[in-house]
């Protein structure tokens, strides 16, 4: 199917001019939607960023916003400022409704019988939910290589992946078959994807958004947050997914700070902007991604922000320590998918058919190779004799990794780094490696360790791909992030439209297998 | 290059309940090996004084109400079960006991 | 690597005393009466269809959280209060995990190195009034486990082709009260064991904090013994018998597994750590699973939920909601009401002290209570093979009866009458007694006449009475309670014969 133009012209608009053409009833909330769904049907054969499109759902979602907006009155003034601008949902969140596979073998063909917190809310506020996208397996990885479905491809070279492992909300937001989806994060699921796709995606302070339905890898580290192609959507998405949950214990009691007040104020004349020694230089980081830093930061002074370096020694150690904390508490979390109450059951192929060797099988069989690998090595962290000197140690640098953000945040009102060390990477190139996969996180660990707010926003491209900025903030300053992030946003040439006019055009590209 | 034997991933592998082939014992053990070896430098710098940290944001007695809430039918509850039989799921014979 | 048990006749009990000390330990868990669930808002509740007290928390669905019930935690820590304990000001909840179906997440949810009581003390009352002190080492909370059926031609585990999980109990709040090991229990060890579960259950009972019916396992407990050679101190190898369900059993079992650690010790075997399991049948133990190093549970902090610290505001306030303790209490009621110790005992075991305890405030003497509650209530009790507590009759009965018969209105025989027509379902004594037409015949009318017809055909008792024999009159009173229906005051029934004789009464 081909698109029409008018369709075209629609999808690439922001989520707030989506909005405000809908409540000004320029456009309806159907066409919006079936424009996305037809991109979808165009782009997806290469991308493969969705593992299931709920076409019917969004539309009739989509009919009820306009049917309520032509009959006016009070029920169209009590109309979320986001009502009928469609959504996509990463597929570790839960849907009734709608399959939520956590793009693994083991849960698929299971249906949720209850809805996130943040699907409530999303369905509450009537955004029609277009489907669910592609990730690495129970967000395992960082280049949605690692989904038991198939990898997604990044839109701006259909060769190289998207990041991860919200890839698929990244790649489907980055080539308009979505204005809006929700990742996940837990050390960059979010802020990586968008380095990579020229994405905007906020990991929210740690309690900031409920966790209530979102399958947890790292309970201590996940946060759900809001993928976008501006920073202003990502504030207008965060505000509505935010607030306290009483279903999860570690929600934050205080309401949603004002952060689209935040994202529409440029002005960072007089702030103190932070560069992390540790995350700016060395090894690892492609000239090109420097060059983008660089240009910000001289962006952001020549603007009269005051830029200073400051030091963060324990983030030498951040990497070690979330890759114990992070296996260990998935290792537990994993431990459910067993065969016994739902999802996949595989019988042993032979010997005696006993429950052990039944959930022994069903694991051996619904798992990929980076979940196991996780899973043994959170076994082994745990494990007794070895607690101390693994768990029990990374806790520790997490202490001192939020030492370390306390010291930083006397000097700076927000820190900065790259958001990731180099550009999209090549589908393949670090599959057999796992070292050089986890090496990726590095400047994204740190944030989910010490429960602070991290955002990604674009900083331009490197040979054509997208180089993502970071602006990390206090616990519970999410508002600094977004003030920041819509600054530099606006100094590098404005929500982004200066890149988003050189993307590939998808629908005219196919799969070189 | 971390002590972690063949052995060892295999024990951890029975714990975790995974069964494993001998080529991905084998597989394992080494990229088991060069995981470890790298984040077992937080030894290096958790000394004896540092307190752990276990949630990042320190909230504390967060309880809720002693009230009923919803509540499933057992078709409900059994909707997704592998396998089920008079409103229970039903699983192989247990071997060992708790 | 299967260790193969010592097999050896037991020893008779006596002859294993001689030769060894027993030492004891107990975890016994005790379910909450809570309405919801610990980690859930799904009823806790008991005997309804298979899983249909369950939500997506007790199910471990993808994406769910726990949430602590905060009733529970103050349950608690009155039970911690209860049983001397210190209070922890912090504490966490732990994942304890191994994988088997009955548990959703394939952990439980518990506390490990940080429970919320710990060090306490429990003086128990043996059966001669004697008290012996059991050091607690620690009380957590923790949530219950899903039920599992197993089908085949056992009905047990081992044998069967399959089995079926009911998660209803799964999430059920639980207090796993740890004690240190006992020592110095010697031959009382049985009765021993027996007091300390039956207190437990008292306390908790009386703190309200649990329906504390063992048969339908709301207390359980776990008997640990092992045996020492008289004159050492080093413990010997324990056993762990598996939820024993009453408190009688808990004796038994302990009585056994002393028998049969010392008939292996004392032929030269040895013991081999494991889990047993009580036979009420045979009132032996049985085999279960051998402890081993596999048993690696992976403790650490409950990420999803966030520490509890208990400030000493807390704790006084619900140290001021708390009530007697048990045995404080039957010390001051035994005393008020001045019965004999072995009145008391016997008063204690019936279970009746609660009756008795809300007759007296009601106004019956403690005598009075005593009688009705030992006496008839009992036997009627006995007689429908049921407690007397459960027969049914209200504190307000005895005394409403005991009022009737000091009016005068019934006599004790009528009341006895009375109390099985009220079991009847007739309605209250008063009611009764109008309604059947059971007062005692006091109008002079009716009474003088049937005294002189007794006393037209007793002429011979009539002659002695006018003689000075003033005892003879019981005879004529038979017959004037015959000829009322016994409905007669037979005091009344002599002052009319004296009268009618002219003699001064």
């Amino acid at each position: 199917m081909t698109t029409t133009p008018h369709s075209t012209d629609l999808i690439r608009l922001t989520a707030a001019e989506m909005a405000a053409k809908l409540r000004a009833g320029e456009i309806t909330s159907v066409d919006l939607t079936q424009a996305h769904l037809d991109r979808i049907e165009a782009v997806e054969p290469t991308l493969n960023a969705f593992l299931h499109v709920s076409a019917e759902e969004a539309l009739t979602t989509a009919a009820e916003v306009d049917k309520i907006r032509v009959a006016g009155g009070a029920e169209a003034e009590k109309l979320h400022p986001l009502a009928g601008v469609p959504i996509a949902i990463k597929d570790l969140i839960v849907t009734k409704g709608q399959p939520t596979t956590a793009a693994s073998k083991i849960l698929e063909g299971w249906m949720s019988p209850y809805d996130a917190t943040v699907v409530e809310k999303i369905r509450e506020a009537k955004l029609p939910i277009l489907g669910k996208t592609n990730l690495d397996e129970f967000a395992m990885g960082s280049s949605t290589e690692h989904s038991a479905f198939g990898p997604t491809r990044n839109p701006w070279d259909i060769e190289r992946i998207p990041g991860g492992s919200g890839g698929g909300s990244a790649a489907a937001v980055a080539a308009f078959e979505a204005p809006l989806a929700l990742g996940t994060d837990t050390g960059g699921s979010i802020r990586e994807p968008g380095a990579f796709t020229g994405t905007v995606g906020t990991k929210p302070t740690y309690g900031g958004v409920s966790r209530y339905g979102a399958i947890a890898m790292a309970s201590s580290l996940d946060q759900i947050g809001p993928v976008t192609r501006t920073v202003e959507d990502a504030a207008l998405l965060h505000e509505l997914i935010g607030g306290h949950d009483p279903k999860d214990s570690t929600s934050l009691p205080e309401p949603v700070p004002a952060l689209v007040d935040a994202a529409r104020t440029h002005d960072v004349a007089g702030k103190k902007i932070g560069v992390i020694k540790q995350l700016a230089t060395g090894e690892g980081y492609q000239q090109g991604v420097l060059d983008a830093f660089n240009s910000s930061l001289d962006a952001l002074r020549e603007a009269g922000a005051e830029i200073v370096e400051v030091d963060c020694p324990s983030f030498d150690y951040a990497l070690g320590a979330y890759y114990l904390i992070m296996p260990s508490e998935a290792s537990s979390n994993l431990a459910r998918y067993d065969g016994v109450r739902y999802g996949t059951r595989v019988l042993p192929e032979e010997g005696p058919l006993t429950i052990e060797r039944v959930m022994g099988a069903t694991r051996a069989a619904g798992f990929g190779e980076e979940v196991k690998r996780r899973i043994i090595l959170g076994t082994y962290a745990l494990s007794a004799g070895y607690y101390d000197a693994y768990y029990g140690s990374a806790q520790k640098i997490r202490t001192l990794i939020q030492r370390d953000f306390d010291a930083a945040f006397e000097q700076a009102d927000v820190l900065i780094s790259p958001t990731a060390p180099t550009v999209a990477f090549k589908m393949g190139e670090k599959t057999d490696d796992p070292m050089a996969m986890y090496l990726n996180d590095i400047a994204t660990i740190p944030a989910n360790l010490a429960g602070i707010p991290g955002i990604n926003v674009p900083a331009g491209l490197s040979d054509g791909l997208p180089v993502g900025i970071q602006f990390l903030a206090p616990a519970k300053e999410d508002a600094r992030v977004y003030h920041a992030a819509a600054a530099l946003e606006e100094l590098l040439g404005g929500k982004g439209e200066v890149i988003w006019q050189q993307i590939p055009d998808l629908a005219s590209s196919s799969v070189d297998v | 290059m971390a002590d972690i034997s063949r052995a060892d991933v295999e024990h951890l592998a029975k714990l975790a309940h995974i069964s494993m082939s001998e080529a991905e014992l084998e597989k394992m053990t080494g990229e088991l090996g060069v995981i470890v070896d790298s984040v077992k430098t937080v030894q290096e710098a958790a000394g004896e004084d540092i307190p752990a940290t276990s949630h990042p944001v320190a909230l504390t007695n967060v309880f809720r109400e002693d009230v009923i809430g919803h509540t499933y039918t057992a078709e409900e509850s059994l909707a997704n079960a592998p396998d089920a039989e008079d409103g229970r799921f039903k699983v192989p014979a247990i071997l060992d006991e708790e | 690597m299967t260790e193969t048990q010592t097999e050896a006749q037991p020893l008779s009990f006596e002859e294993a005393l001689e030769k060894y000390d027993p030492v004891l330990g107990f975890e016994v868990h005790v379910e909450l009466n809570t309405k919801s669930k610990m980690f859930s808002s799904a009823p806790n509740a008991f005997g309804d269809e298979p899983n249909t007290n369950v939500n997506e928390v007790d199910l471990g669905l993808p994406g769910t959280l726990p949430v602590v019930n905060g009733k529970a935690v103050e349950s608690a820590i009155k039970l911690g209060l209860a049983l001397n304990c210190s209070i922890a000001e912090y504490c966490r909840f732990a994942r304890k995990q191994y994988f088997y179906p009955d548990l959703p997440k394939n952990w439980q949810t518990s506390q490990y190195d940080e429970p919320i009581a710990y060090d306490g003390y429990l003086d128990v009352e043996l059966d001669d009034g004697e008290t012996f002190r059991v050091e607690i080492e620690r009380a957590h909370m923790e949530e219950d486990a899903g039920k599992l059926t197993h089908a085949g031609t056992s009905g047990r585990i081992q044998g069967a082709d399959y089995s079926l999980v009911d998660y209803n109990r799964t999430g059920v709040p639980l207090i796993e009260i740890v004690t240190k090991p006992i020592t110095g229990a010697g031959e009382r060890a049985p009765e021993i064991a027996r007091a300390y579960v039956t207190a437990i259950r008292d306390i908790v009972k009386g703190l309200d904090i649990s329906d504390a019916r063992m048969e339908r396992g709301n207390v359980r407990c776990d008997a640990n013994v092992s045996l020492m050679p008289k004159g050492t101190t080093d413990f010997g190898t324990r056993s762990e018998t598996k939820n024993v369900n009453s408190t009688r059993a808990v004796e038994q079992a302990v009585h056994f597994e002393i028998r049969r650690h010392a008939g292996i010790l004392s032929t030269g075997g040895s013991i081999i750590q494991e889990t047993r399991h009580w036979l009420e049948t045979s009132r032996t133990t049985s085999s279960g699973r051998p402890k081993s190093d596999a048993d690696d549970y992976r403790y650490f902090p409950e990420p999803d939920l966030v520490p509890i610290t208990v400030t000493q505001e807390w704790i006084e306030r619900l140290r001021a909601e708390l009530p007697e303790p048990p045995a404080v209490r039957r010390r001051r009621l035994r005393e008020a009401w001045g019965y004999s110790d072995a009145e008391f005992r016997d008063v204690v075991a019936a279970g009746l002290m609660d009756q008795i305890e809300e007759t007296v405030e009601q106004g019956a003497s403690p005598a009075v209570a005593r009688k009705w509650w030992m006496g008839e209530i009992s036997r009627l009790a006995n007689a429908r093979d049921i407690e007397p507590a459960a027969l049914g009759v209200e504190p307000e009965t005895i005394v409403a009866l005991n009022v009737l018969i000091d009016e005068g209105k019934i006599n004790d025989k009528i009341a006895r009458q009375v109390l099985e027509h009220h079991l009847e379902g007739e309605g209250s004594p008063a009611e009764i007694v109008q309604a059947r037409g059971l007062e005692v015949v006091s109008d002079d009318g009716a009474l003088t006449a049937a005294v002189e017809k007794a006393m037209a055909e007793n002429p011979d008792v009539v002659e002695k009475v006018a003689g000075g024999k003033l005892k003879a009159i019981g005879a004529l009173i038979g017959p004037v309670m015959k000829e009322t229906r016994g409905q007669a005051d037979a005091g009344k029934v002599r002052e009319i014969v004296l009268a009618k004789l002219g003699i001064e009464g």
